[in-house]
């Protein structure tokens, strides 16, 4: 897009048109983007001081909170509940939604448009009454909460994000592929693995990480859904705040931003991350 | 011949029954019981009737609580479009290493922990926080500012958390627009103010309402924001749901409350929808 028109610029009203313009658009810009990253760079400065609370400036620096993340054993412990049933989600998503996402992608029926519109329902519905619909649910069969039912309520609220890449993925892809590959004597399974799969990888991919990220920072339906053994991080992390600013959360925090971009770069490496969001 | 070719560029509709019955008995199922608990006249059962939101809906303090969540949404979302459009027009028009550096940023915050950038502004908008340290350091007050617990801090917290979702549909809409408009526009003699009244903003207006849609579900839903920054003396609606089926265990009117509160997100998000239909018109023709 060009931005400047030589020879079309009758003189100075046209400058100063253009110049306003784009220093307004620009400086929201910026600070829109300082906006954006200033809480992730607090968070890590702050994770970094010596003293006792999260003053700030820090009085000084020092790795002390990251040490202390080796003996808060209650955090580890929340958070390896959260590893896992972001995993088991995750999991069942893709597994359940890929094959959804089959079925309903190049498929011109009404079901198949209603059954799309039910798979994404979860994304704007408030998770909160989800979770509390569950617990009522649950209750009423006789199911105790416990790590299944948080698996089965964390699975409803992430496989939306498979299935949305996925059948994004399909619509993209070019169907005289499957043509001309069963022409050639391929099967249908052949077919599948050697040409669908590899043609939705990325989508199913990107799907399956925002996914986990969903579940693994999901609190409104874990509110409702875990049994009282099974602490998850999200739930940990914020009870903690509401009652002291520890700083022990703030070192974990940068643990979690550091390894978050470090899993964003690799997924925009190998699938392509930022292109599917958009 | 012609038939079995065109078949085996679809599947099977069969392989989306395993996550439609999983989704009619883990997520229809439990809406309907919500529902049906909602028309529960008292908590141990038996009468049902329409108490729950008659209680609702004549209780002044209740009604309060629901529109100041909604409000807020529009706050938020207001807010978030004013920040996020000129985003979305620099990344439009930067180069290509400046383009994927502000979509790094852009992403960050929704790939981020919400606890964890919640916390963030804790401490930036609490006492001893960044902000008060500024100010006190530029001599410009002397007693720390309330800034957390305030309604600005909760509309400026969920304007960064939520921000990501408005900027991706209008990068989206920006790509979409042929740049030979703008051309025409100024050599038609119009200048950048006017191009971009007259000419860009319309023709994202479909990526503006999908941001829009996104941003406002998300922030009158955002449970740990709103808590953590608002603190205990601004309610609304999830942490009231909370409150009335967790703490309190009224289990008929947090049902009822959940409903009014679905209707509610639902009619907006109706509302976007027919205003996308009417602006994807309009840019298209």
């Amino acid at each position: 897009m060009s931005n400047t028109n030589p020879g079309t610029n009758p003189g100075r009203r046209i400058d100063l048109d253009a110049l306003s313009f784009r220093i307004v658009m620009t400086a929201i810009a910026l600070a829109a983007l300082v906006l954006l990253v200033a809480p992730t760079v607090v968070v890590i400065w702050v994770s970094f001081t010596s003293g006792y609370s999260l003053k700030f400036p820090p009085p000084g620096y020092s790795l002390r909170w990251y040490a202390e993340l080796w003996n808060a054993w209650q955090l580890q412990f929340a958070m390896m509940n959260s590893l896992k049933v972001a995993a088991w989600a995750t999991g069942l998503s893709i597994l359940l939604g890929v094959a959804a996402s089959l079925g309903i992608a190049r498929s011109p029926t009404l079901t198949a448009k209603v059954l799309d519109s039910l798979f994404l329902s979860p994304l704007v519905l408030p998770a909160l009454a989800f979770g509390l619909s569950s617990l009522m649910f649950f209750s009423m069969v006789g199911v105790p909460v416990s790590p299944l039912t948080l698996v089965i309520g964390h699975t409803v609220v992430s496989v939306p994000f498979v299935v949305r890449n996925t059948v994004a993925s399909l619509a993209q892809m070019n169907p005289s592929l499957l043509e001309a590959s069963s022409s050639l004597g391929a099967g249908r399974w052949y077919g599948f693995r050697r040409i669908t799969l590899p043609l939705i990888r990325p989508g199913v991919m990107a799907g399956g990480f925002i996914a986990f990220m969903a579940s693994f920072d999901n609190v409104p339906v874990s509110l409702f859904l875990r049994d009282a053994a099974t602490d998850m991080l999200p739930i940990r992390m914020w009870q903690d705040l509401e009652g002291r600013l520890d700083v022990t959360v703030a070192a974990l925090s940068g643990i979690l931003i550091v390894l978050t971009i470090a899993l964003m770069l690799v997924m925009e490496r190998v699938a392509g991350l930022s292109k599917r969001l958009t | 011949m012609a038939a079995t070719l065109r078949d085996v560029t679809t599947y099977d509709l069969k392989l989306a029954a395993p996550l439609a019955a999983g989704f009619v008995l883990f997520f229809v199922t439990p809406l309907a019981i919500l529902l049906a608990l909602s028309f529960q006249t008292d908590p141990q059962g038996g009468h049902y009737g329409l108490t729950q939101y008659v209680n609702f809906l004549g209780d002044r303090f209740s009604l309060g609580v629901l529109g100041s969540t909604l409000w807020l949404g529009v706050k938020v979302t207001a807010l978030t479009l004013l920040l996020g459009y000129p985003v979305a027009w620099l990344h439009q028009r930067s180069p290509g290493w400046a383009r994927g550096l502000i979509m790094l940023l852009v992403l960050l915050p929704l790939l981020t922990s919400v606890v964890v950038r919640t916390f963030a502004w804790v401490v930036i908008l609490g006492r001893q926080g960044i902000v008060n340290a500024t100010l006190a350091w530029l001599g410009l007050i002397d007693t720390p500012l309330k800034l957390l617990y305030t309604d600005g801090g909760v509309v400026v917290a969920l304007a960064q958390v939520q921000m990501p979702l408005m900027v991706l549909p209008i990068v989206t809409a920006l790509g979409r627009i042929d740049p030979n408009f703008a051309d025409a526009s100024s050599v038609l003699g119009a200048g950048h103010w006017r191009t971009f009244r007259k000419v860009i903003l319309p023709l994202s207006l479909p990526g503006i309402v999908a941001g829009c849609l996104l941003t406002y579900a998300a922030a009158i839903t955002a449970f740990i924001t709103q808590s953590l920054i608002g603190g205990g003396q601004m309610l609304f609606m999830p942490m009231y749901i909370y409150q009335q089926a967790s703490t309190l265990q009224n289990w008929p009117f947090a049902a009822a409350i959940s409903i009014v509160f679905l209707v509610s997100v639902l009619v907006v998000v109706s509302i976007f929808n027919a205003l996308g239909r009417l602006s994807r018109g309009y840019a298209n023709a």
